[in-house]
């Protein structure tokens, strides 16, 4: 069973006690964005077999949204952190590079 | 087909000749050959839904010119992986369209393919344990008259006649009714697999196992080839139908898709005798419950809510199931869980499929059945036959393409299906 430490309350909340909440990071596109962009906001993802950032709500805990990053082929769980944030912070980059050296993030 | 099997015809006949000499001629039922450097189509993905579109495109379109490659064994994903339930009582018209002509399909498919598919039109109901389903479920049976698939709405009193181990009285979901389609059933899912391989091969395509595709190759926005495991082959037609993955392969031929992958997962129970002979659905519980041939009460539940790709499921979502079918089914409480496994599906935003050319030139995709592939088979193989042969969608296909997402025409089917199926 899939264990998450809310980074909000601290708990270590078991997956029934969250709620998952797909893809984080998207970037929401205003009102001046066209077709090809909104589609791509609401419905392309990323679907990667691996390293996946994702939304996570603590829905029977403290009720906010958080983010994980997680490996989708293997369910290890590399960290959790606040939602407040562009892109996963430097800690959660180390210990994903801990275990997969090759891995590089593709934000600047 | 009229051509002669490298098999041989599989009949009474065939099983009293072969009683004789102790079973020595029964041959190979398809080819293992190595593949050649070009085919006309290459269709990734050697499940029940890539064989069905390679049989298709050579039955209706005389295309033969064929390789069906595969990265593990045929029919080793989720074609070996479901509940094997077959229906098509959907609520909206394109899906009802294409569910039924694959329901009338695999009517005949056995006596089409001379494999025995052991399709058994035992019936399907979809319990109505809420106010809200006793409407919803209604709603689809008036929707069904309209597209002239057969189902009814029918009574309490009349499930117990058809489930005598149903309990209509549960405390918390009582069994209001249920939308019954009679034509509904199951069938033997590696035997729809196999029974199209053998077709496939008899017309001289190629199935090719062990064959994992590492990348796609284009010019000019144009596919030219896959590189495999076992080299290169060009193609000048390339049909992604790898239900998990698909995500993946559309990456690798530059694109994205509207698809996220998570866990399905199933269990059978230990064997008894026969107790139920319809198909039930229980989708406020999350549950629903067939008996096989062998006797196993066949159980499937819901899909994990997070992308995952380990092919296995989470304990307590088994748990989840088989605490609500208990109440609606108490004789099951006392048996004992033989199996449990899961499969990968793709699920996109309407819970519907894509049938689809993509943005790249000669790729088409057949994807994003989420939990209810295995019923779809056959149509599905139509559909996408003919949307290769023509470069254009057909009717059943027409719906369901990709730009339905930009546009904002949905299917969106998950009032009828948004549990599994």
């Amino acid at each position: 069973m899939l264990i998450l430490t809310c980074p909000y309350c601290g708990v270590q909340a078991e997956e029934t006690e969250l709620h998952p909440g797909g893809e984080a990071h998207l970037k929401r596109v205003g009102p001046e964005g066209d077709d090809a962009e909104f589609e791509s906001y609401l419905f392309a993802r990323r679907n990667p077999k691996g390293v996946h950032f994702e939304r996570w709500r603590h829905a029977y805990g403290c009720g906010k949204w958080f983010l994980a990053a997680r490996d989708t082929a293997t369910l290890q769980v590399f960290g959790t952190y606040s939602a407040q944030t562009p892109h996963p912070p430097a800690e959660i980059v180390a210990a994903i590079r801990a275990s997969r050296p090759d891995w590089q993030p593709d934000w600047t | 087909m009229a051509t002669a099997s490298r098999s041989g015809r599989y009949s009474v006949f065939a099983i009293a000749r072969e009683a004789l000499r102790q079973h020595q001629g029964w041959q190979r039922a398809w080819a293992n050959p190595q593949p050649r450097d070009r085919y006309k189509v290459v269709i990734v993905g050697a499940g029940g839904h890539g064989l069905a579109t390679a049989y298709y495109l050579g039955k209706n379109f005389g295309i033969t010119d064929v390789a069906v490659i595969e990265k593990g064994w045929l029919g080793g994903g989720n074609t070996g992986r479901n509940t094997t339930i077959i229906r098509s009582n959907y609520l909206q018209d394109p899906s009802a369209a294409i569910y039924n002509k694959a329901l009338q399909l695999y009517e005949t498919l056995s006596q089409e393919l001379n494999y025995n598919i052991m399709f058994s039109p035992r019936g399907v109901i979809m319990l109505a344990q809420t106010e809200h389903e006793v409407r919803g479920y209604k709603r689809t049976s008036y929707a069904n008259h309209l597209q002239g698939v057969a189902t009814e709405w029918i009574e309490p009193a009349r499930v117990k006649e058809l489930v005598p181990i149903i309990n209509l009285e549960g405390p918390r979901y009582p069994v209001l009714g249920g939308l019954y389609q009679a034509r509904g059933g199951t069938a033997r899912h590696d035997a729809v697999a196999w029974g199209y391989a053998r077709a496939c091969s008899d017309m001289g395509m190629h199935i090719i196992q062990n064959c994992e595709v590492q990348g796609v190759e284009t010019e000019g926005g144009q596919v030219r080839a896959v590189n495999t495991s076992k080299g290169r082959i060009g193609c000048e037609k390339l049909a992604m139908v790898v239900a998990g993955h698909s995500s993946q392969l559309a990456e690798m031929a530059g694109f994205r898709l509207p698809i996220e992958s998570v866990a399905l997962q199933a269990l059978v129970s230990e064997p008894i005798k026969p107790c139920m002979d319809v198909v039930v659905m229980a989708n406020t519980v999350h549950g629903y419950l067939s008996q096989s041939d062998k006797g196993e009460m066949v159980i499937g539940g819901g899909t994990d809510g997070f992308n995952n790709f380990t092919q296995r499921g989470s304990w307590h979502h088994a748990e989840e199931t088989v605490r609500a079918l208990v109440e609606t089914f108490p004789m099951i409480s006392r048996l004992k869980m033989l199996r449990q496994w899961g499969g990968i599906v793709d699920m996109t935003g309407d819970r519907s499929p894509i049938l689809s050319a993509t943005p790249v030139g000669g790729i088409f995709v057949n994807c994003g059945w989420g939990t209810g592939g295995f019923k779809s088979i056959p149509g599905s193989g139509w559909a996408m036959a003919e949307l290769i042969a023509n470069g254009t969608p057909g009717p059943l296909a027409a719906e369901f393409g990709l730009n339905r997402f930009r546009e904002g025409r949905f299917i969106d089917e998950s009032v009828a299906a948004g549990v599994a199926h």
